[in-house]
């Protein structure tokens, strides 16, 4: 056994401990008479889908890079799907959008498996952003056609280019790292964006104040604080999993969680928009693939890009 | 039907339904009923070929055992493949549409009370055609009517399909995987001495009224 898998497994057990000792204190607080109460069936139903996510993420962890981009590539056609659902579209654009699903996407998970750098960071904001357009223009109907087609390249752009970024942590090329850790390294990334986000829930409900955005999502500037300053000692427990250091490990985790909550936000924005709670209601009692993994989304580029930027 | 045409149509019925829920994760929103085996009539907006299976596709196994789709003869007879798909995968009611055909020995409607009858829920499309036009429905058929007066006791459920358009509108190939959500809204009757056309607008609002709002906002 490498070092490498066997820090997954070791990372694997840890993680089902934790996990367990989340789910009893979920129990005892039910027990203790919060069987109604809602947060604590919201806290129980969060943490039964990660356990789901648990077993697929390490599933794909063991089956390596393969494993790990087509988990991603699977959750992005979910997450596409949500988002196309609620956009503005016309029958001009079906070809367009049907080149988006069955052709952008499954290209740029090839192209980031094939670590064709100089391609999955700019095939889509810059060929699918000018082709996709070409393509519904050419059918004719100019009827809301910015709104149509900006709103098709918003949801490329979230469901499929940012998203992809999390298995290109797998091509991060670090002196001195070896290559097969990159698994570790998404792994840091999911672990400390989701704990943050836990852990902004559970202060936020305890000690929470002042909503950052009153009527439009339930995050409070007490709960965010908390919930960064956990993901930031969280990332310097696990610091062992990246190539930053234990103080570039407590930055990292910091800067994703932080931009993960604030992409929390403008999703919150744009289900506001569209008058829906969830963007579907495919993992159930938790809405969709996307209010899963919103905050993961808006991390993964900007961690991907601080990472290439210091340490690549 | 021989038995191995019989297993022939399950195994298809539920290839089908699998098919429809990986495209379009086809979810069924059972906003006014409880999903329970109770004899109904679904009535439901009709905008593409692939309703009725989608709101086949999206009902359970106990529900889908006893529904029949009411549909026409023309359509589900022409070739081999849709004479087995439509009779025997959904088990269809057929009714002929043309004018000649109704005075000889056939009568749609009586294949529609028959069908009741026998005990079986039905789906139909009391638009009798797919809408083609911007507005949200077209002017009913006085069958759903008929039906509600001739056999009182049987709920006439409102069924709301949406996002069909977009997922296959007509003339295009390629389906787009976006998710497609059935609403079945609150039954209805005929009630005492209300008139046909009473009914029909009361019916036919109680089905826009299920849908979302979204989709009129443009």
């Amino acid at each position: 056994m490498t070092s490498t898998s066997s820090d997954i497994l070791g990372l694997f057990f840890a993680v089902c401990g934790l996990m367990f000792t989340l789910t009893l204190f979920g129990e005892v607080l039910s027990a203790r008479g919060g069987e109604d109460n809602p947060v604590v069936e919201t806290f129980k139903t969060r943490l039964r889908s990660w356990w789901g996510m648990v077993i697929l993420f390490t599933l794909a962890l063991i089956a390596g890079k393969v494993g790990i981009i087509v988990l991603f590539a699977f959750a992005s056609f979910a997450a596409l799907r949500e988002f196309l659902t609620l956009t503005n579209k016309r029958q001009a654009d079906h070809l367009a959008l049907a080149l988006g699903f069955f052709v952008v996407l499954p290209l740029q998970y090839l192209f980031v498996g094939l670590d064709w750098q100089a391609l999955y960071t700019v095939f889509i904001p810059v060929y699918a952003f000018l082709m996709l357009p070409v393509v519904s223009a050419l059918r004719g109907n100019s009827d809301r056609f910015l709104i149509r087609v900006a709103e098709t390249q918003w949801a490329l752009m979230i469901a499929v280019f940012c998203m992809s970024h999390v298995p290109a942590l797998l091509m991060i090329d670090v002196a001195g790292y070896p290559a097969d850790r990159g698994v570790l390294l998404i792994a840091f990334l999911v672990m400390v964006v989701q704990f943050g986000d836990l852990l902004d829930f559970f202060f936020g409900r305890r000690i929470g104040k002042t909503r950052i955005i009153p009527n439009l999502s339930a995050k409070t500037w007490e709960g965010m604080a908390c919930g960064v300053a956990s993901a930031a000692i969280i990332g310097g427990l696990l610091a062992w999993m990246t190539p930053f250091g234990i103080g570039g490990a407590v930055a990292m985790a910091a800067l994703a969680s932080t931009a993960g909550m604030f992409g929390n936000l403008v999703f919150a924005a744009i289900k506001a928009d569209r008058g829906v709670k969830d963007w579907s209601h495919l993992i159930p009692g938790q809405g969709g693939f996307t209010d899963q993994l919103d905050s993961v989304i808006f991390a993964a580029p900007i961690f991907y890009h601080v990472t290439h930027l210091i340490w690549g | 039907m021989s038995l191995p045409r019989r297993f022939a149509a399950k195994i298809v019925g539920q290839a089908i339904a699998l098919f429809a829920r990986f495209i379009t994760a086809v979810r069924a929103d059972w906003r006014g009923i409880e999903p329970v085996n109770k004899q109904r009539v679904y009535f439901a907006n009709h905008v593409s070929n692939a309703d009725m299976p989608m709101i086949w596709s999206c009902m359970p196994p106990n529900i889908r055992r006893d529904v029949r789709p009411v549909a026409a003869a023309d359509y589900w007879l022409k070739n081999k493949l849709r004479a087995f798909v439509g009779p025997e995968v959904f088990n269809c009611v057929l009714v002929d549409r043309r004018p000649e055909a109704r005075d000889e020995n056939h009568d749609p409607m009586q294949n529609i009370l028959d069908a009741l009858d026998d005990g079986s829920s039905l789906i139909i499309f009391p638009e009798g055609n797919r809408n083609m036009t911007e507005d949200p429905l077209l002017p009913f058929k006085s069958g759903l009517f008929n039906m509600g007066k001739a056999r009182p006791d049987v709920d006439l459920v409102p069924t709301w399909i949406a996002n069909v358009t977009a997922i296959m509108p007509k003339g295009e190939v390629i389906p787009l995987p976006l998710i497609c959500t059935v609403t079945f809204g609150e039954p209805i009757h005929v009630e005492d001495g209300e008139t046909k056309d009473a009914f029909l607008a009361r019916a036919s609002n109680a089905l826009v009224d299920l849908a979302p709002s979204r989709e009129d906002r443009l």
